[in-house]
Parts: C-alpha cells; structure tokens; sequence
C-alpha cells in the first residue's frame, strides 16, 4: 500500500431508505490507494445497501462519494452526468458480485467474457484481445484450455474466478466486492481468498469487501467497517477492531464464531 | 526525541459488553522508555498485562488514556489514536512483532510467509527470497519444509517460521512476546543469538521471555509494570 496524500475514494452523509426501513445512514469513510477495506455486520445490517449506494445500482438520498480520476480530479460519483458515470465504472471500477451469475455472460464463452470488458473500453485487435483473456485465465488459474467454454460447465468456484478476470481485465483501480467467498466450498473459498491477496497485492488495488466472514477480514483487508442497523458502529485496522473490540456489537460479532 | 519507545502515563482497561459489562483494568499509569540498544525485558507473573503492553505499542489494542510515542523515520508517531494508515506504515517500516503463535494461512507456504514483510517495502522478489531461505536455514527448519504451509507443522517449527518472518526485515524496532517459549535448547540458542545481534546493531527491543537464561543473555534491563505504573 502505497501512501499518496489524496484518498481515492471520500464517501460522506451516504443514507439511503427504503419508505420506512433505513437502509445506511450517515455512513461516512475515506480509502486510500491501495487499502482494502471490509465491512462487516449481520444481514441487515446496511452492507449491501452501502455496496449500492456506491456501484450506482442505487440513488442514496443524501451523501457524496468523491472519486479521484487517474487525472488526480475528484468527482463525485452521485452527481456526475450519466454518460461519464458509466464511463468511469467501466475503466476504474470493478465489481464482484456474490452470485458469479450476476457479473458474468453466462451465455458466451469464458474468453468473450474477459475480453468483452476490453472491447468496451476500445480494445478490437482479436489477436491481442485472445491474449489478454488468456493471460488473465491463467491469473486466476483458469486452464487455457477451458477458454472456448460457456460458464454454465464451470463450477462455482471458477464462476467466481471467471467473474474476477473479467473484472480485472481493464486494470480497475477499485474493485467492490460483495461477499466473494459466500455459497463457495470451505477448500475453494481458501484458493479464491489467496488468489484474492495475491492480485491486491499485486495490482496495487484498492477494493472494499462486503463479507459476513470475520475470517475472510483477517486474510484480505486492512481496514474494517462494522455495520449495524444501517449505521456504522466502529472503524479501525482489521486486526485491532478483531482483537479489541470497542463497540458492544463488535464485540458480540466476534465472539460470535470460532476465533478468525 | 532520541528514544526509540516512551510511553507515558498508559492505562488499558477492557469492558466486556456481552458478559455483562465487566471491566478489566490491565494498565494503569505506565511510563516506560526505551533507548537503541536497549533490550528491556518486563518480568512480571503471567496474567499482568505483558501482552497487552506490547500489543499497545503494536496498535493491535486500543488504550483508553495517556500516549505511545515511536521513532518512525525522521517523525514521532503517537501510537494511540494513530490513523489505521499510519499504524500500518509504522508496522512496515519500523515496528516488527514476534508473538509465540503463526497465524497460518491455507495454501501458503513458509517461505512466503517470511519473506512477505520484505515484499511490502518493495524488496525485489529474488533478494527476498535469498534473505527468506538465509533466515530460514539459520532457524534450521529443513528445506524441504520451505515450500510447504506450515499448517501441519509442529509448534517449534511454526514458531520459528514466525520468528523468522518477524527478523528478516531488521525493523529499528522488535516487539518479542515469548519469542523462544515452544523451542528446543538449540533452537533457543539461534533465536538468542538473532536478537543479541539485532541489538547490537541498535535496535530497540521490548519483550518478554519466560525463560530465565534467556532474559539473563538478552536484558540489557528489567523492568516489571508494576514499577512502571503509577501507584
């Protein structure tokens, strides 16, 4: 992780409702270049709404999430015309779905999957286009001779690093990540979690990762987020809020399951 | 500030929420210096808030009252209410903590896990790994153990793995818990003669250590919290 002075993300005042129930409330943090943060909490605790809030799947009824482009300007993602929003989610952001069907093409093939996010962002030599989308299968240990492959033969586990692939192919600078291990077999979920580590580490991403797995915080983020009832109950390092607990709640969550 | 640590007035108290709100109060007032070249031991009976001292330092717990100061670079980082960032800069660059226990990871193997501190601060892959595997042969874990996650390894050898990881770096700055508890005389001895030569070469050392030539051959002073708390 590097230590740049502007964060790359600066979200502040995010509350989203739906009619009566909160969703998030006031939820508010800075992620820097580099830093993976988790967020935690029970279902129901606001997670995946603050995971909406921030992919534009939702529109949060007050708040701001500023994004520094790769030109170093700030913009905030709620306010920006629709045209240059869907532009810069497709060049800088990555999204990880838990269900690898929601973030794959399950009807074409695993290399036109990968290659598919390249040709939006301008990409067309198919030469090249094959080249790439092999390199990333074998990133995510893919064998090269599955590429001609639709989805639908792979097993959950390869969804899941198919689906990464496609994300990582157009080298995102923010990957959100909504439970990436969850529905996945324990031995699978220990090679996407190190699959994981590697290619943060690597690619110098920064990502936020939505899990309900104290464990899966340990491994792979730096920083942790703990959620309650929409809100946002404690902050700090993974292991300082894992090992010294402040809040009642964090307390009760880690104490909840086998030491992580 | 030419200390490496001082910690003033430092108090530590846990309240446990789900069992009914209990409070442990684990460090009241402790001040405590350390110099480079200082190896200071705390010597005081299990359960006295050793760890938590150290662990305090480390920015792994969170005090309630007074300031950690460590030498970071050119700048002094108040290790209490530190940002996470900085905490985790101090970690790479300056503080190293070795506890008795690895965390393992599934699918890593031993080697990696060593050298990954080196490959945080940018060490080339190839310098890394001759440091990893030096480090590594000197704590005498076999190298067909290297390539292996030490998952299934034995208490002593995980141990070592840790220590090795904890060393390889040479942090300005070592943080020992019980380095030496689960390890034979021989392996002892190596890890002894490891921290003698960190701090010779200046570094400054916290720790405990269970066992008495242990502590005779490293201390370049002991103290005990009780003595470093306020009354």
């Amino acid at each position: 992780m590097n230590t740049e002075a502007v964060p790359l993300l600066r979200v502040r005042g995010l509350s989203h409702s739906y009619g009566a129930h909160v969703g998030c409330l006031d939820v508010g943090f800075d992620l820097w270049p580099g830093e993976v943060l988790g967020v935690v909490g029970e279902s129901g605790s606001g997670k995946t709404t603050l995971l909406g809030c921030l992919a534009g799947r939702l529109s949060p009824a007050s708040g701001s999430v500023w994004f520094t482009t790769r030109g170093g300007r700030p913009v905030d993602m709620l306010r920006l015309g629709e045209a240059e929003r869907r532009r810069l989610l497709r060049t800088d952001w990555g999204i990880v779905h838990q269900n690898p069907r929601d973030g794959l093409r399950m009807r074409v093939t695993a290399g036109a999957n990968v290659s598919e996010r390249l040709m939006a962002v301008g990409e067309r030599h198919y030469g090249r286009l094959r080249e790439t989308a092999l390199a990333w299968l074998a990133q995510v240990e893919i064998d090269d001779d599955r590429v001609d492959d639709l989805p639908e033969t792979f097993s959950g586990g390869m969804q899941q690093r198919l689906q990464i692939a496609r994300n990582l192919v157009t080298r995102p600078r923010l990957v959100l990540m909504d439970e990436p291990t969850g529905g996945l077999d324990v031995s699978v979920q220990a090679r996407l979690l190190d699959l994981l580590r590697g290619l943060v580490a690597d690619l110098d991403l920064s990502a936020i990762v939505v899990t309900h797995d104290l464990a899966v915080t340990r491994l792979l983020t730096h920083r942790l987020l703990v959620m309650r009832r929409g809100e946002v109950v404690e902050s700090g390092l993974t292991d300082q809020v894992l090992d010294d607990p402040q809040h009642p709640y964090t307390q009760l969550l880690v104490s909840s399951v086998l030491p992580p | 500030m030419t200390d490496a640590i001082a910690v003033f007035d430092l108090d530590k108290t846990f309240t446990l929420h789900t069992q009914g709100g209990i409070r442990l109060r684990v460090l009241r007032g402790v001040n405590l210096t350390v110099r480079w070249g200082d190896c200071v031991v705390l010597a005081d009976p299990s359960g006295s808030g050793k760890s938590t001292l150290l662990r305090a330092i480390y920015g792994n717990y969170v005090p309630q009252a007074g300031h950690i100061h460590v030498r970071h670079g050119d700048a002094v980082v108040d290790m209490v209410g530190a940002a996470p960032r900085t905490v985790l800069d101090v970690r790479r660059r300056t503080v190293g903590y070795v506890s008795q226990f690895l965390r393992v990871v599934p699918r890593v193997p031993a080697l990696e896990i060593v050298i990954e501190p080196l490959r945080a601060l940018g060490v080339p892959r190839l310098e890394a790994l001759e440091r990893g595997r030096a480090m590594l042969e000197r704590l005498r874990i076999p190298d067909r153990l290297w390539t292996l996650s030490p998952v299934t390894f034995s208490g002593g050898e995980q141990q070592r793995v840790n220590v090795a990881r904890g060393l390889v770096v040479g942090y300005p700055i070592l943080l020992l818990d019980e380095p030496t508890a689960s390890l034979d005389t021989a392996s002892r001895g190596v890890v002894v003669d490891l921290i003698a030569e960190a701090r010779g070469r200046g570094t400054a050392i916290v720790g405990t250590f269970h066992d008495a030539d242990v502590r005779i051959a490293l201390a370049t002073r002991v103290v005990t919290l009780h003595e470093a708390s306020a009354a």
